[in-house]
């Protein structure tokens, strides 16, 4: 059974049809690939499975259940965690803050248990900071914990992300072009990154990527897209040395 | 991390605490009634600058409704409170409702009706303007006020209209004003620094990242929203009974105005910044009051000038804003280390090294 699945999904907005049809499988503790030229809809399909936008017609089945509609946090608290390719903190909390926010649903703030401290709270936003720390340390961020976020160089705000979304103890995680703007040194961590946190966490991994080299390192099967269609899938030697792949990335010849 | 911590840290704020009570004790024996006025003026102006700053600061929604929810708080906490012989005076061009004559509950419960009143309002209103966002939230909420007050001046039988209330009970000494002012500076200090505090934060950074992390941002907003009415309603009530008359014309955009400059002079998303705010512009305001009346300067003398109070007010708040962007405070907040760093706090015997950007909450 797939952990995701996407059936004919279609995202029209206004005349502009960004995705058609969309069919993704993924099975559980794969990494898989979304690759494709700029505006191929990659990101549109993200939005779609995390609950940004509504499909216009198909659906988001995750885990047995019809998820098209849900609300993003809805998407999010069902085990479904993403980042961002404009990375998104926020930025007026510490570093330590950011994973914190992504450990609210596991603490279950109300404004007043939250107020007044109360024990249930306490013990669980306790929980939160050991884990928090915890990843922080994975990823070597531990020493940044109580600095703002939108003071850490690039590199570290991209990871940053990758823990925030780890936070939320998800199944399923959606990297969007994590490797952007890093260089090959850090783009190989990356790889190391991605691989080790799939390990330890038990995850599955989509990810969207223009960095070649990281796809077909870490990626096991790769669709692509190209004007909203998927126009290959397969594993990364297929893609590789499929016609149809090449001209979409070079053009006819 | 920081020079003061721990237990020095919480001995110097109970100090504090401690020695600002016995001032109140004090002001509230020997200060003349005009200083005293001042005083919980002051005090009042701290709990409607927290309210603004909780919806405005922390969640990042721009609301200018805040007149409306102080005057529903103002209007029920005065009706509740008032006597029947009190209110029979009053309404002398048309009856008051029977039922409502008839309703005489105790001080604190009418000011506690007074908040739930306004928050129950505010939560009506949340549900509606809050899928709105930035100016267009800013014209929603200004609309919703402006509806409220139209009501109150035509709503006759319940609010006398445009005469508005009188001779309302000065239930509102310093003892109660102070109560509340310290109720609110505890539970936002407590809110923000909590993860609900963090959520609305993150709501305010970022929206669509703190969805993705599964906080469900509508509902934060409405809660924050709902707060806030609640505060600003208790703050209107007292309000009401400190100057012991209310009606509609108290209530316009003006008053939400004044409000938020005490925001923004002391910085939005500040507790400190706040408290400091609502003292700077309350004893401005009336210190500044000399202005309006009849100036001889040696070389130029006027006549009374009403309203030359506020050009100059004016100007020293476009100083702020020109010179300090973030208000008075940013969004940092008061620490005994801060004092201590900045020399104004003998250190402790053993004093650690400088605390980070971020060092003590």
């Amino acid at each position: 059974m797939a952990l995701l699945e996407t059936e004919q999904v279609t995202m029209r907005f206004g005349g502009l049809t960004a995705l058609s049809d969309l069919a993704i499988r993924i099975e559980k503790d794969e990494i898989v690939g979304l690759i494709g030229p700029n505006g191929a809809g990659k990101t549109t399909a993200f939005n779609v499975i995390t609950g940004m936008n509504r499909p216009t017609e198909g659906r988001v089945r995750f885990a047995d259940e019809n998820v098209t509609g849900l609300g993003r946090h809805q998407i999010s608290r069902r085990g479904i965690a993403r980042t961002f390719q404009n990375i998104r903190l926020f930025r007026e909390l510490t570093v330590l803050e950011n994973v914190l926010v992504g450990c609210h649903a596991a603490i279950a703030p109300g404004v007043f248990s939250s107020a007044l401290h109360l024990p249930g709270y306490r013990r669980r936003e306790r929980e939160a900071r050991d884990l928090a720390v915890s990843l922080l340390r994975e990823v070597g961020l531990e020493g940044n914990a109580s600095d703002l976020a939108v003071s850490l160089p690039y590199g570290k705000q991209r990871r940053l992300e990758i823990v925030r979304a780890l936070a939320t103890r998800p199944r399923l995680l959606l990297l969007d072009e994590p490797a952007a703007g890093m260089n090959p040194q850090e783009s190989l961590e990356l790889m190391h990154l991605i691989r080790r946190i799939r390990d330890r966490y038990g995850l599955t991994i989509l990810l969207i990527e223009h960095h070649m080299q990281v796809v077909m390192g870490v990626c096991q099967r790769i669709y692509v897209l190209e004007y909203g269609e998927t126009i290959a899938h397969g594993d990364p030697a297929a893609i590789q040395n499929d016609p149809k792949v090449i001209e979409a990335y070079l053009g006819a010849q | 991390m920081s020079p003061v911590e721990g237990r020095r840290a919480h001995l110097l704020t109970a100090a504090a605490v401690v020695a600002f009570a016995v001032f109140l004790a004090v002001a509230d024996r020997t200060f003349d009634a005009f200083t005293l006025r001042v005083l919980n003026l002051c005090g009042i102006y701290v709990v409607l600058a927290l309210s603004l700053n909780l919806v405005n600061g922390f969640t990042g929604l721009f609301s200018l409704g805040h007149a409306g929810f102080m005057a529903v708080g103002a209007y029920t906490c005065a009706l509740l409170s008032m006597t029947r012989e009190q209110k029979e005076l009053n309404f002398f061009l048309e009856p008051i409702l029977p039922w409502l004559a008839r309703v005489t509950v105790p001080f604190p419960l009418a000011l506690l009706a007074g908040g739930v009143a306004a928050a129950i309002l505010g939560f009506l209103i949340a549900a509606p303007a809050l899928r709105l966002r930035d100016d267009y939230l800013a014209i929603a909420t200004l609309g919703f006020a402006e509806i409220i007050r139209v009501i109150l001046t035509n709503a006759q039988p319940v609010t006398n209209g445009a005469l508005g209330l009188k001779g309302l009970p000065s239930f509102a000494g310093t003892g109660v004003v102070w109560a509340c002012a310290a109720a609110a500076v505890l539970f936002m200090v407590l809110l923000v620094r909590s993860a609900y505090g963090r959520a609305l934060k993150a709501v305010r950074d970022d929206e669509i990242a703190a969805a993705a992390m599964g906080i469900d941002v509508f509902r934060t907003k409405v809660v924050s929203f709902t707060v806030s009415s609640f505060m600003a309603g208790v703050g209107g009530a007292l309000l009401g009974h400190v100057i012991t008359t209310i009606d509609p014309r108290m209530f316009t955009f003006m008053l939400t105005f004044n409000i938020l400059l005490v925001v923004v002079l002391g910085g939005i998303g500040s507790i400190t910044g706040s408290v400091i705010g609502s003292f700077a512009v309350t004893i401005l305001m009336e210190a500044l009051r000399f202005l309006d009346g009849p100036l001889d300067l040696g070389f130029v003398r006027t006549d009374g000038r009403p309203g030359l109070r506020m050009v100059v007010f004016s100007a020293l708040l476009m100083a702020v804003v020109l010179f300090r962007q973030r208000g008075l405070m940013g969004t940092r907040e008061f620490s005994w280390s801060m004092l201590a760093r900045a020399g104004l706090l003998p250190r402790a015997g053993r004093s650690g090294a400088a605390g980070g950007p971020h060092g003590a909450a």
